[in-house]
């Protein structure tokens, strides 16, 4: 209880944290060790190179996505609280939870969740998937596998089925309503072991 | 003034018989006073009782090395990626790729930020009880009093008795192996110059062991390396070879170095042959696999010491062993090196420590016990290649020194990972989405 306590006191605003994030203490304790690990240069913050170390992130075929996913545009530091609010978007979602009807949404909601992988493919924050952005994450999924021309056959199908108001690229209503037979919180969730 | 001077002549004229008188002559002849032994099973029980204060007084959070932090999926990626796309219709005009493979991806990526198999195995172990050193405990802090003076005392006792003793051996048995090896090579080859050097190397080694407090057991000694033969073993730092070499003389192989290191490679390769190569020779994998040869062929040279790692890892797993060494024939003989953390972390981090550093650090621990098994030998049988006989040997060490057999390779330390890594992601993946159809319908005849 002392060790725990001690670590938690370290970091700033660690109440207001578990509170919008959902985590334990014992989970953030965790996260705040990995974010030290990372943290080689012990400077408080991680760039995308800290990122870029962890081996199997850097052969993940759509890896740069996901470290982007970390900086908003224009930073190039992510400091612990940042960390932690993304990650959070992973955890499961607690089902003995009530709905309150005034609160603001949880991040690891279904829909915060579908937000965060549709941002893996819409690069330029429009709010839209477009045909061009569709191309650039099948490019780095399938590497010089397929052609051009599978590619944008594999692109057309894909927004054909997809886009319902016709406009050539997918909106985030028409992402959702694509997947609402996929279990997202399965398989956009990570559980801690404890 | 001049009382002074002579009064501390004298006491350290003392002070060096003693060492002399008690340790080093006991070592050259491999005799234990047992002052050693003592010293360990002290340390055990004043660790034992350490640990049981501690439970009584706080609750400890204890780390558990082994065990991860996260569940983990442990199906394939065509498994994973099947099972997302269940609930989705399929069609397969057009390739069969779905939005929601992403999420395996990114699933995959997430659970790697959080946690990894690589960069845990490139920082020191960590510990499920401390060993009252501050640098095994990363979260050191002010407990309970009664802890505090026992590690006070820790550190007068490791810094203050025990630091001076093993500088002062180091020194003598350094300065001897330099001097004695230089003082056979001059004498002509003959069989009585070969007993003497390997006399000389093991006293030495014996006298560096002491320096370091170290207390080693040997396992299976039936199936020490012969001379011809290859042996292979885990790596972890530096101190391996003096280690090793307590109980056998090997070849050693590796870089000329300038400094110290230079001095004493230099010497020893006048009373025995070791393998040194040039930098730019080491980039030659032929000519340096030729002289590796040459050396094994004669059957009255030493066995060779190789640690296929290529890096030290810390000695939690084993990585990729590099197959250039499997690759030149003669008897591989494996060996198997474990390092008791509870008394000492024996491994390298040469990101975070030099040389000189790390040798201070193993002076200021409280010792160094390891265990080194040696295996039976083994050949390269016919039909396998140089990596499966690699990796067969790494799996012999890794499953006899309780180590998690990593098929990871160590240099990934320095370097980044391969291109080849991702495009085989990517292979698996496009197998999936187009799959062998569609590619014979895109490259038929034209």
């Amino acid at each position: 209880m002392g060790s725990t306590n001690s670590t938690l006191l370290k970091i700033p605003n660690v109440e207001v944290l578990m509170q919008e994030t959902g985590f334990s203490p014992a989970h953030i304790i965790r996260l705040h060790d990995r974010f030290k690990a990372l943290d080689k240069e012990g400077r408080g913050h991680l760039c995308p190179q800290d990122f870029g170390a962890i081996k199997e992130l850097a052969m993940n075929p759509i890896g740069d996505r996901i470290i982007g996913a970390f900086f908003s545009p224009g930073k190039e530091m992510v400091d612990f609280h940042t960390f932690v609010k993304i990650l959070a978007h992973f955890r499961p979602v607690d089902k003995d939870r009530p709905k309150e009807p005034n609160s603001p949404e949880l991040i690891n909601s279904r829909s915060n969740k579908l937000k965060f992988a549709f941002q893996l493919y819409d690069q330029d924050k429009d709010g839209k998937i477009s045909r061009d952005e569709l191309l650039k994450v099948l490019r780095a999924m399938l590497g010089m596998q397929v052609t051009e021309e599978q590619l944008e056959s594999i692109a057309d199908r894909t927004i054909q089925e997809a886009d319902l108001d016709r406009d050539d690229a997918i909106s985030f209503e028409e992402f959702r309503k694509s997947l609402e037979k996929v279990n997202i919180d399965h398989k956009m969730s990570i559980r801690f072991l404890r | 003034m001049e009382g002074a001077w002579e009064i501390a002549f004298v006491l350290f004229q003392v002070w060096l018989s003693i060492v002399v008188g008690l340790i080093v002559l006991p070592a050259m002849f491999g005799v234990s006073l047992g002052f050693t032994d003592i010293y360990i099973k002290v340390l055990v029980k004043t660790l034992e009782v350490k640990a049981f204060l501690l439970l009584c007084l706080v609750s400890f959070q204890i780390h558990n090395v082994l065990s991860g932090i996260i569940e983990k999926d442990d199906g394939s990626m065509e498994e994973e990626i099947g099972e997302l796309r269940r609930s989705h219709p399929k069609n397969l005009a057009g390739g069969d790729f779905t939005m929601c493979d992403a999420f395996y991806f990114c699933k995959k990526g997430i659970e790697n930020i959080v946690e990894d198999q690589v960069t845990q195995r490139f920082t020191s172990e960590e510990l499920a009880s401390w060993n009252l050193l501050t640098r095994t405990n990363n979260n050191f802090r002010y407990i309970s009093v009664r802890l505090t003076i026992i590690w006070g005392l820790g550190v007068f006792i490791r810094y203050c008795i025990l630091l001076p003793l093993r500088i002062t051996l180091a020194v003598i048995g350094l300065s001897w192996l330099v001097i004695g090896t230089t003082l056979v090579g001059l004498l002509p080859s003959c069989n009585a110059k070969n007993w003497l050097s390997d006399l000389v190397h093991i006293t030495c080694y014996r006298i560096c062991a002491r320096g370091l407090s170290a207390t080693i057991r040997y396992h299976n000694k039936e199936n020490r390396p012969k001379k011809g033969g290859i042996c292979v073993a885990n790596h972890t730092s530096p101190i391996d070879i003096v280690i090793l070499a307590n109980d056998g003389c090997y070849a050693m192989v590796g870089q000329v170095h300038g400094g110290l290191m230079g001095v004493i490679q230099r010497s020893i390769v006048r009373s025995c042959p070791h393998v040194w190569f040039e930098r730019s020779e080491m980039k030659d994998r032929h000519a340096v696999a030729k002289r590796l040869k040459d050396h094994i062929a004669d059957k009255t040279k030493l066995p060779i010491l190789i640690f296929p790692e290529g890096t030290c890892i810390n000695n939690t797993s084993v990585m990729m062993f590099k197959k250039g060494s499997f690759e030149i024939g003669g008897t591989i003989y494996p060996v198997a090196i474990k390092y008791d953390p509870q008394f000492g972390d024996a491994f390298w981090n040469s990101a975070k420590y030099n040389m000189v550093s790390y040798l201070l650090r193993m002076m200021t621990s409280w010792a160094i016990v390891c265990n080194v098994w040696y295996l039976p030998p083994m050949t390269r049988q016919d039909g396998e290649d140089a990596v499966q006989f690699a990796n067969r040997v790494k799996s012999a060490i890794a499953h006899q020194g309780g180590l998690v057999d990593l098929s990871w390779d160590g240099g990934l330390k320095r370097e980044k990972v391969k291109e080849s890594f991702k495009e085989e992601q990517q292979k698996m993946y496009s197998s999936m989405i187009v799959g062998s159809d569609f590619h014979e319908a895109s490259v038929g005849p034209a």
